[in-house]
């Protein structure tokens, strides 16, 4: 017995220099980048858009030459939406020999990884994470935008096109997304002279049941009702808004994109629901047709905004290597440097916005846009 | 009026607790063990009524006998595979860890086969709503249903246990295993029962839940899962009627303290209930209070 054992261990070990060996090879020859996302668990949708759309980038970019002539290699790796697993995943990706990350998908764990990255000082580009803290490192930048900026953007948008006066909100307070996103737009909304008349808050363990929330709001005489909120529970908030015949006007932010997606769901429900989200599949534009024709070709569907904030970051990287003229022999570190720097001096055409760029703080500067859902597909607002 | 109207939203959602910790307390009270994947059973029989109707185009009759046969076997297999080797494992805490296992395994599974995205469920009662009260209350045909449901699969429950003789073989396996097995009654086959009703209890309140709440991922039955485990501790684990009443009283509270105290802290609220009549009544509202005999 333990003869074989030791047989079996020494192949073991064998194998896995082998697989180190086989490693460092490749790392001189392309860019190693990183990726770190929910494939599993409750946000997967988010995670499998993120690293679709990241692969067509990178596809795309490997076919018409590379960067400066340089390939770029994904891996990408699973954190279930989890702090701790994404701290996992990028000591695996530091392991396998990561020069860049994109990632993560989700505003805590992207907190998490921020605070290695800054570390090793490994540069990083969040598509979505949306927390303030996620750019807090000078090491990591953003593609969509933070969440006060949604908020404030909303009011903005709300006040500006006098949609409505009487304003309520429902929110999730256990979910850093949705109740940043609810400070900065009841900030915001006095500026803008709008009254937020009925403000109701649940969590993520009692997200069934909105009748209550519904009730306030209908009984404040609410025009409008905000939802910076998921569109999972968002999707019940229609049907049960429907069923009590209360019908304002919805309005939300970049989570309630994908509401369209459920399967099933009555889309005539979400019919005049606005929504300010920086990509719409529908856009005119060749870049979005183009993308969004790669993205039904591979994997089958519409990309949603997470696959489109995944596309730009790829090729704001491409952009930032080029300016940097960085080359993948070069240390994780001082690759880091260069195209921090390099991200401050870019401008950027992308599918979520026509000339983005970035400043120091790691914020991306682009105009917000709003869609409005008309018969069941999303139509840009003017 | 909105007070009536929050009251008759906490029914409705009391009693879809209600229909789940039925079968919580059921399995509990017979088999003494807590079945933590209950919840995720309620999930795939969700899933088992959404492929037939939208997948196969079953109608929506047929779909829920399917899925009650499919969960039913679920149980069966689940119990046979997973808990009975452990029955009479050194720690009661095997098969309770076992539990949370298979629950994560259903969740993953179903995350698999179905993916993650949301399925908006579409509800299998076909009347409603009711308007009272010139159209200021409104009643769902979902929350008639669920109560009704509810009501009658308590009276069925116990009219079966009291009055079949397998009822009996299980109100004896519950009191003692061992003195049950000397009286000749099958033990494995008596728990097996007790998991196929409560598996097919399960199903029934999963089309209810999804009706009611009609959205469906492979999470979907996770916190009502535990949500109802509250309420049949709230009503006395092991009692069929503590169950119902737990479950009722359990949404009644959910939604009046969104409505009148704080909707950021409903759940607090609700647990902190939880804990004030398990001080004062540690079994629960109609728990019994067994001694141990030396």
């Amino acid at each position: 017995m333990s003869k074989w054992k030791k047989v079996l261990s020494l192949a073991a070990a064998a194998s896995m220099t082998m697989s180190v060996m086989a490693m460092n090879v490749s790392a001189a020859d392309n860019f190693m980048i990183g990726g770190i996302g929910p494939l599993t668990g409750e946000t997967a949708v988010y995670g499998i858009a993120v690293k679709n759309g990241a692969q067509i980038a990178i596809d795309e970019i490997n076919e018409a030459g590379g960067v400066n002539g340089v390939q770029l290699e994904m891996n990408f790796q699973d954190d279930e939406g989890d702090a701790e697993k994404a701290v996992n995943a990028y000591n695996t990706l530091m392991d396998w020999g990561m020069q860049m990350l994109v990632g993560t998908v989700t505003s805590t764990p992207c907190v998490a990884v921020a605070n290695e990255s800054v570390k090793d000082n490994v540069f990083q580009l969040t598509p979505s994470g949306s927390a303030v803290e996620c750019v807090a490192n000078p090491n990591v930048f953003r593609v969509c935008f933070s969440d006060p900026n949604q908020g404030i953007a909303s009011a903005q948008y709300i006040g500006e096109h006098k949609l409505a006066t009487k304003v309520a909100v429902i929110y999730n307070s256990s979910d850093v997304y949705s109740s940043g996103i609810y400070q900065k737009f009841a900030e915001e909304a006095a500026n803008q002279g709008l009254e937020i008349v009925s403000a109701e808050a649940f969590t993520a363990d009692s997200n069934k049941d909105f009748s209550v929330q519904l009730q306030k709001a209908k009984d404040a005489e609410a025009e409008l009702v905000f939802l910076p909120i998921y569109y999972t529970e968002a999707s019940l908030i229609l049907t049960q808004a429907a069923s009590m015949e209360f019908a304002p006007m919805f309005f939300g932010c970049d989570g309630l994109d994908g509401i369209l997606n459920v399967e099933q769901f009555d889309t005539s429900l979400a019919e005049d629901v606005m929504l300010l989200t920086p990509f719409a599949a529908d856009a005119e534009d060749e870049l979005t047709q183009n993308f969004v024709a790669a993205y039904d070709e591979a994997y089958g569907e519409t990309p949603n905004q997470f696959a489109a904030d995944a596309y730009d970051a790829v090729y704001a990287i491409k952009a930032a290597i080029e300016k940097s003229e960085v080359t993948p022999d070069m240390e994780a570190s001082d690759i880091c440097d260069a195209v921090s720097q390099a991200m401050t001096e870019i401008t950027l055409d992308g599918v979520t916005g026509l000339g983005i760029t970035w400043t120091a703080d790691g914020e991306p500067s682009k105009a917000p846009k709003a869609v409005v859902i008309k018969d069941g597909a999303y139509a840009a607002m003017e | 009026m909105s007070f009536l109207s929050y009251l008759i939203n906490g029914v409705s959602l009391g009693s879809v607790y209600a229909i789940i910790a039925l079968g919580y307390t059921m399995v509990y009270g017979i088999a003494k063990m807590l079945n933590f994947a209950h919840g995720d059973v309620i999930m795939v029989g969700g899933f088992a009524v959404f492929v037939s109707v939208h997948g196969m185009g079953l109608p929506t009759g047929a779909a829920i006998v399917l899925s009650i046969v499919i969960c039913t076997a679920l149980g069966i297999l689940i119990e046979g595979i997973a808990y009975r080797p452990l029955r009479n494992a050194a720690s009661p805490l095997a098969v309770l860890i076992t539990a949370i296992g298979v629950s994560y395994l259903l969740q993953n599974l179903a995350l698999i086969l179905f993916g993650a995205n949301t399925k908006s469920f579409t509800s299998v009662v076909g009347f409603g709503p009711f308007k009272l009260a010139g159209g200021s209350l409104v009643i769902t045909g979902e929350t008639v249903v669920t109560i009704t449901a509810c009501i009658l699969i308590m009276v069925c429950l116990m009219l079966f246990i009291n009055k079949t003789k397998t009822g009996q073989a299980m109100l004896a396996v519950s009191e003692d295993k061992g003195a049950a097995q000397l009286m000749g009654i099958d033990v494995n086959r008596t728990i097996s029962i007790t998991f196929a009703i409560g598996s097919a209890l399960a199903a029934i309140a999963g089309v209810l839940l999804c009706s009611a709440y009609p959205s469906l991922t492979p999470y979907t039955g996770a916190m009502p899962g535990i949500k109802a485990f509250v309420a049949a501790v709230f009503g006395g684990i092991g009692s069929i009627p503590g169950a119902f009443i737990g479950g009722i009283l359990l949404g009644v509270i959910e939604i009046f303290g969104k409505a009148y105290i704080s909707s950021q802290m409903a759940d607090a609220i609700v647990f902190g209930v939880l804990v004030v009549v398990l001080l004062v009544k540690p079994t629960g509202i109609l728990g019994k209070n067994i001694q141990e005999k030396v």
